[in-house]
């Protein structure tokens, strides 16, 4: 690589010059390697990244170098570096949720999304640090250690995919895969500075996504930018028949090429509304003030910007910390000892074991969330917690269907309601919960939405949050497009 | 409502955590912390939402349809002992039953 730099190619661009032989796979997977070396994605500085093997990424290289050459055609991902979070299963390699409890796990078996990546040319080049199971906002809760924000290594990641996001923000893979339950991909997303889709409930496959709580489960992209995050999306999703709960309902194009009007003014015709419940008079101010440059660009884009309302906001994250570790606890049975992953003997025969394993296996975070999910089905209790938190959700989802079905094609709003906050400040759990204050929503309504930069406050990214109907990512990735192309440099100043 | 010692020694029973004595007190403090939170869905009315939940299905989106009621090989690449804490002829071994009780049913 002579002329280019790797770290400010595209997947896309990668992809294009691979596959046409005007750039070898190897150095394409050295460029990954070499950026990670020069930031320092190990466990010393920014602790990114808990498996890579670099020889293993070069074979994989060679070996589609030959098959391209048999084919005479490579993929739409011929030879771009990819990172996975590491609760998504990956063939032969280390699958550990970031738990001591899978310390060692290696998968015998690969997710539908990674296979898909890798059937287009991907190659997996890490798998990347995280909150334990997913359970968490910050990647404090691994482990392994924090990971550390590469805009100021004093400042988490934002989580639990913070490993994803820094992988991104950093150069070392123009696209990775998160998991969202609720919030994990765009939070850290926002907090990194790149984009992070949480595509509807359904629309991804979830065939080897260790499950966290599966009615709001969701594996969903992260990339430098917004045609990358929509070209991940085109390739992985779709129905699984090894995922009954992923939706047969067609894919759209997502693509800038296929939904955008080639106009000056690109959003002619959208309604975007402006949810006045995400706009709390604490929000920071600086915040506030992004969002409503944002505002301002959208009309100037032909689109009009009005107020709305989702009265039931504020209980989204009440809802969500009943129904998440509700289902966490049964999902969670499963780490006994028993099949896969650690086991530790204890005293007392088969019970003394389960115990040992469990609470040696799993840090205070998963605990915690372990314990309330108990509680909250537990006889006496279900009806107060659980079945009032469905009932609740329910009304969630009737907010947005309300303002979906009276013409808004799209919401907006901030993604999370702070920056990146130092390590080690939040230690409240209740607190740390708030911080997926305006996330939460989407995933218990099960519509996408997706975060992109929109710029910087204090020196720190600042995510713009676009929220769809259900399986409408086509006009959510219009609306991102737009607005990035509009923000242009503005969008990481 | 709010959790007490025995809530939690419950709980954690019945997900077969075991608890120290040390953990107890921050876990109950804790749990009490977050459920508070929980009490302001106590005020909303869902009188309707749930009556109109059993009438109907969920958002009417019917995009998961129903697979063929069969079964494949599984789809492991790895033996079974290239994983499991222990196996012998096939099957994983587990320690014994101490007492009784770890048969399960508590109840009478």
């Amino acid at each position: 690589m002579s002329d280019v730099v790797y770290r400010e190619l595209t997947a896309a661009s990668l992809a294009s010059r691979i596959a046409s032989g005007n750039m070898p796979a190897v150095d394409s997977v050295r460029g990954s390697f070499a950026q990670a070396k020069e930031i320092g994605a190990s466990r010393e500085k920014l602790n990114l990244i808990l498996w890579s093997d670099e020889d293993l990424a070069l074979r994989d290289a060679e070996k589609l170098t030959e098959s391209m050459a048999a084919a005479g055609a490579g993929g739409r991902l011929a030879g771009v570096p990819v990172a996975i979070k590491d609760n998504i299963a990956t063939l032969g390699l280390p699958t550990t949720c970031a738990s001591r409890i899978l310390a060692g796990y290696v998968s015998p078996f690969e997710a539908t999304a990674v296979t898909r990546l890798r059937h287009e040319g991907a190659i997996v080049v890490a798998k990347t640090n995280m909150d334990e199971f997913a359970m968490g906002s910050s990647t404090e809760n691994s482990a392994h250690g924090p990971a550390r924000n590469p805009h100021d290594i004093r400042r988490v990641t934002g989580g639990s995919s913070g490993g994803s996001a820094a992988a991104v923000a950093s150069g070392i893979v123009p696209i990775a895969l998160g998991s969202e339950t609720g919030g994990s991909v765009r939070q850290p997303a926002a907090f990194c500075g790149v984009v992070g889709v949480k595509p509807s409930y359904g629309r991804v496959s979830r065939y080897g996504l260790v499950a966290f709580a599966s009615s709001l489960d969701q594996i969903g992209p992260l990339a430098r930018n917004v045609d990358d995050a929509a070209l991940a999306m085109e390739i992985i999703a779709g129905v699984d028949p090894k995922d009954s709960t992923s939706s047969d309902a067609a894919v759209e194009p997502y693509r800038e090429q296929f939904i955008s009007p080639a106009t000056a003014h690109p959003l002619q015709g959208v309604t975007i509304g402006v949810p006045v419940e995400y706009f709390p008079e604490t929000l920071d101010s600086g915040i506030r003030k992004l969002c409503e440059r944002s505002f301002d660009l959208f009309r100037s884009l032909g689109a009009t910007v009005l107020d709305v309302s989702l009265p039931h906001t504020s209980l989204a994250v009440p809802v969500y910390y009943i129904i998440a570790p509700a289902e966490a606890s049964s999902n969670l049975a499963r780490f006994d000892g028993v099949r896969y992953g650690a086991r530790i003997a204890g005293s007392d025969g088969l019970r003394g074991m389960y115990g040992a394993t469990r609470s040696d296996g799993f840090g205070a975070e998963v605990t915690r969330r372990i314990l309330l999910g108990t509680y909250v089905l537990s006889a006496g209790y279900y009806d107060a917690y659980y079945k009032k938190a469905q009932a609740v959700r329910a009304l969630i989802t009737n907010d947005f269907s309300t303002v979906f079905n009276n013409g808004v094609n799209v919401l907006f709003t901030p993604t999370t309601p702070t920056t990146a906050f130092p390590i080690g400040a939040v230690t409240d759990p209740y607190e740390m919960y708030l911080s997926d204050i305006f996330t939460v929503p989407a995933n218990l309504a099960g519509v996408p939405a997706m975060s992109i930069p929109i710029g910087r406050e204090a020196s720190l990214p600042v995510g713009g949050q676009i929220i769809a109907p259900r399986f409408c990512e086509s006009m959510m990735f219009r609306v991102a497009y737009a607005l990035e192309g509009a923000l242009g440099g503005d969008a990481h100043q | 409502m709010s959790v007490t010692h025995d809530d939690v020694k419950h709980i954690a029973d019945l997900a077969r955590m075991s608890v120290s004595p040390e953990r107890l007190d921050p876990l109950v403090n804790e749990l009490n912390g977050i459920l508070a939170h929980m009490e302001e869905l106590e005020k909303v009315d869902t009188r309707e939402i749930e009556r109109v939940a059993e009438a109907a299905g969920a958002d009417g989106i019917d995009s998961t349809p129903m697979r063929s009621d069969s079964s494949g090989p599984l789809l492991l690449l790895a033996p079974r002992e290239s994983f499991a804490p222990a196996m012998r002829d096939g099957f994983f071994l587990v320690p014994r039953l101490a007492t009784h009780e770890d048969a399960g049913d508590r109840s009478p």
